[in-house]
């Protein structure tokens, strides 16, 4: 079980013969995941470590029944890649890629809520329900299954926190990193909600950072009432106002976007915010039944 | 990328947002040649910074000759810190009212919107903080663009003058269209004037362009200045090095934003001070990691360097080597604490063994350990 991706998920990759999308569609092959397609423009007829390429993503669905994409395609193309994949009717749109204009992001979000589709990033690291499917660029070995759901802005941090996690004998039910761009398809009040409903989750960590108010909202969320322990954690607590902090989304302006009021948020909603890592994975183990 | 005021008015214009007449002088000389031919005029110093009014920085001028005077004081110094390289020279308008009128990307909506405010000429924020209700904002669907009727219903819950809601819608559609053909993250006019005889006029701009979309708006990439980025910042973004300079004196190197942001949070939390803000990104190559301490150790601040790599598509060794290659190659005289994990750890840490660098096993035994090293620099 899990949530968005699982033993079902049929992946198709958009730029699959570029440098990073050739290494991770083998790593993914590797893995375990069914990866049935993959798609570049002009390609048709050659392969991917035994994945067959397609020219369009309407042909590689016709042919093999993909139901989730992961992008990889260049930044300038990223954007109209997100469209042809929700044109042709994936309902998961997971984007690796880092660096889409920010207006393209905008149009590319308004298409997939008209068709009903679901976009994960862009500029992040994809999602893992471990045993089951990795559809992502993460380090498949740190982690182990078990019933902690994990919900990220950023790569580097969560495979730190799982590496924790499996170090303290625990497991990541399923593992979403979101993005660390200023628009992103999927939210940590998202991914909560489907948290909420996932049987092998009994616990979240929920990793933020500064720039924007998503944290903020999903404190909200919580506050209402959430049926199940979270615990966050915020970086950035340094960081200067007006300077982007590498991802693009990382950026203080004007009073909005603090550390501080992220932390604020999660206290008001009695969502423990922890100062390190490794004191966010030793509250969790207080919060979950051993398994 | 930020655009200065003069440059935001060309764009303004060139998409028939009307602005005062006006030229940008670099010498008192020029300042007197543009006085010369408009007459009264406003001399206004172009700096990336707020306040310029209350520190003196944007005066009238009733002749030629103040007019240079006025920039023969003003060139040259600093506004908050960033330098005044050059002054807009206009001319001077009779304002009736102070609008506020923007265009910007909301991120909860994922939508661009149109903000509006009748409290025009103050700083936006804080009307935001202190009176919300008084902001207008619009959520454009990108699919059709501002309906004309949607604009009319911002104009009117502003509460801008009526006389001249049609002026000011115009405008405000102009100011979408702005942002849509330049890829611009915030467009905004403030105050956005309407004058004694009923003319709209764009009083002052801003204009930050998205970094992500200069490789499509070469016109606007032009205007990239490096004079009021910090040197060392300038030299890593010539490099295509993410780098942010801090004030304090511990070199701070990662891979990945938020696992750089959060050593810098550990570090702090020790009781040290961060020198800066460096990630070598994914899948860095040796050679980007050495480039990596050539940029850190330009700060003559810094005392030490933490290394913090969790290994995913980044590779121990790779790191490692890196690591090596600038110790060789430059003349480091801090130490430097490296802690490694994830993908090919271990080998890296193998590569380090026997040389002066010292190892950390988790990032909050790096960060006391740097500390206690750079006290003794």
């Amino acid at each position: 079980m899990g949530i968005l991706v699982g033993s079902d998920t049929r992946v198709l990759v958009q730029g699959a013969t570029g440098r990073e999308g050739a290494f991770h569609t083998s790593q993914m092959v590797e893995y375990g995941t069914k990866v049935v397609a993959g798609v570049t423009p002009g390609r048709r007829g050659t392969d991917v470590s035994g994945v067959p390429i397609f020219d369009t993503v309407a042909e590689a669905v016709e042919a093999t029944g993909a139901n989730t994409s992961i992008i990889f395609v260049p930044p300038p193309f990223a954007g109209d890649a997100i469209c042809e994949a929700v044109a042709s009717g994936l309902d998961l749109v997971i984007c690796i890629t880092e660096g889409l204009p920010t207006l393209d992001v905008v149009k590319a979000m308004r298409f997939a809520a008209e068709n009903g589709a679901r976009v994960i990033g862009p500029n992040c690291p994809g999602v893992m329900t471990p045993g089951e499917a990795k559809v992502g660029i993460m380090p498949a070995d740190i982690f182990r299954p078990g019933n902690i759901g994990v919900v990220s802005r950023s790569g580097t941090l969560t495979y730190e926190v799982v590496n924790l996690l499996t170090e303290a004998g625990l497991g990541v039910s399923t593992c979403v990193g979101i993005g660390g761009d200023p628009i992103i398809g999927t939210t940590f009040v998202d991914v909560l909600d489907l948290f909420r409903d996932d049987p092998a989750t009994s616990a979240v960590i929920l990793i933020g950072e500064i720039g924007g108010s998503d944290e903020e909202l999903a404190a909200e969320l919580i506050g209402h009432g959430y049926p199940k322990p979270v615990v966050a954690f915020v970086s950035g607590r340094n960081a200067p106002p007006g300077k982007r902090m590498g991802h693009a989304g990382a950026i203080i302006s004007g009073n909005t976007g603090t550390a501080k009021s992220k932390v604020e948020a999660f206290e008001a909603a009695k969502v423990p915010v922890e100062p390190t890592l490794d004191q966010v994975v030793q509250r969790i183990r207080g919060l979950v039944p051993a398994k | 990328m930020k655009l200065y005021e003069f440059q935001a008015k060309q764009i303004f214009a060139r998409f028939g947002i009307p602005t005062p007449r006006g030229e940008v002088a670099s010498t008192p000389e020029e300042a007197r040649a543009i006085a010369e031919r408009i007459g009264r005029v406003v001399v206004k110093a172009q700096v990336h910074a707020g306040g310029r009014g209350k520190a003196g920085f944007v005066k009238v001028a009733d002749t030629p000759d103040q007019a240079a005077q006025l920039a023969r004081d003003m060139i040259g110094k600093k506004h908050a810190g960033l330098p005044i390289n050059r002054v807009l020279v206009e001319e001077t308008i009779e304002i009736a009212s102070e609008y506020y009128l923007a265009a910007t990307i909301d991120r909860t909506s994922k939508r661009a919107i149109i903000m509006a405010s009748a409290e025009g000429g103050v700083e936006i924020e804080s009307v935001a903080e202190h009176t919300p209700e008084k902001i207008i904002k619009l959520a454009i669907d990108p699919a059709y663009g501002p309906l004309d009727f949607e604009i009319r219903d911002v104009v009117t819950a502003a509460g801008f003058d009526p006389k001249a809601a049609r002026a000011i819608s115009q405008v405000a559609k102009k100011v979408y269209d702005v942002m849509l053909a330049c890829d611009a993250s915030l467009v905004e006019i403030n105050p956005l004037v309407v004058t004694t005889d009923g003319q709209v006029i764009a009083a002052d701009g801003k204009f930050d362009v998205d970094d992500n979309a200069l490789y499509r708006q070469k016109d606007l990439a032009q205007f990239r200045e490096e004079s009021e980025e910090d040197p060392i910042e300038a030299e890593a973004h010539r490099r295509g090095v993410t780098y942010v300079r801090l004030d304090g004196d511990i070199g701070i190197i990662g891979n990945g934003a938020g696992l750089v942001m959060t050593t810098i949070d550990l570090v702090a939390r020790a009781g040290g001070k961060p020198a800066n803000f460096l990630d070598i990104g994914g899948g860095a190559q040796a050679d980007s990691v050495r480039e990596a301490i050539e940029i850190v150790l330009m700060d003559p601040n810094v005392k030490g360097i933490l290394f913090n790599i969790f290994g995913g598509i980044t590779r121990g060794d790779e790191v490692a080597k890196g690591i090596l290659a600038g110790t060789e190659t430059l003349d480091i005289k801090v130490p430097i604490v490296v802690r490694m994990a994830g993908t090919r750890a271990e080998e890296g840490r193998r590569l380090l063994e026997g040389t002066n660098l010292t190892p950390a096993a988790g990032p909050i035994e790096a960060a006391e350990k740097i500390i206690q090293l750079a006290k003794g620099q």
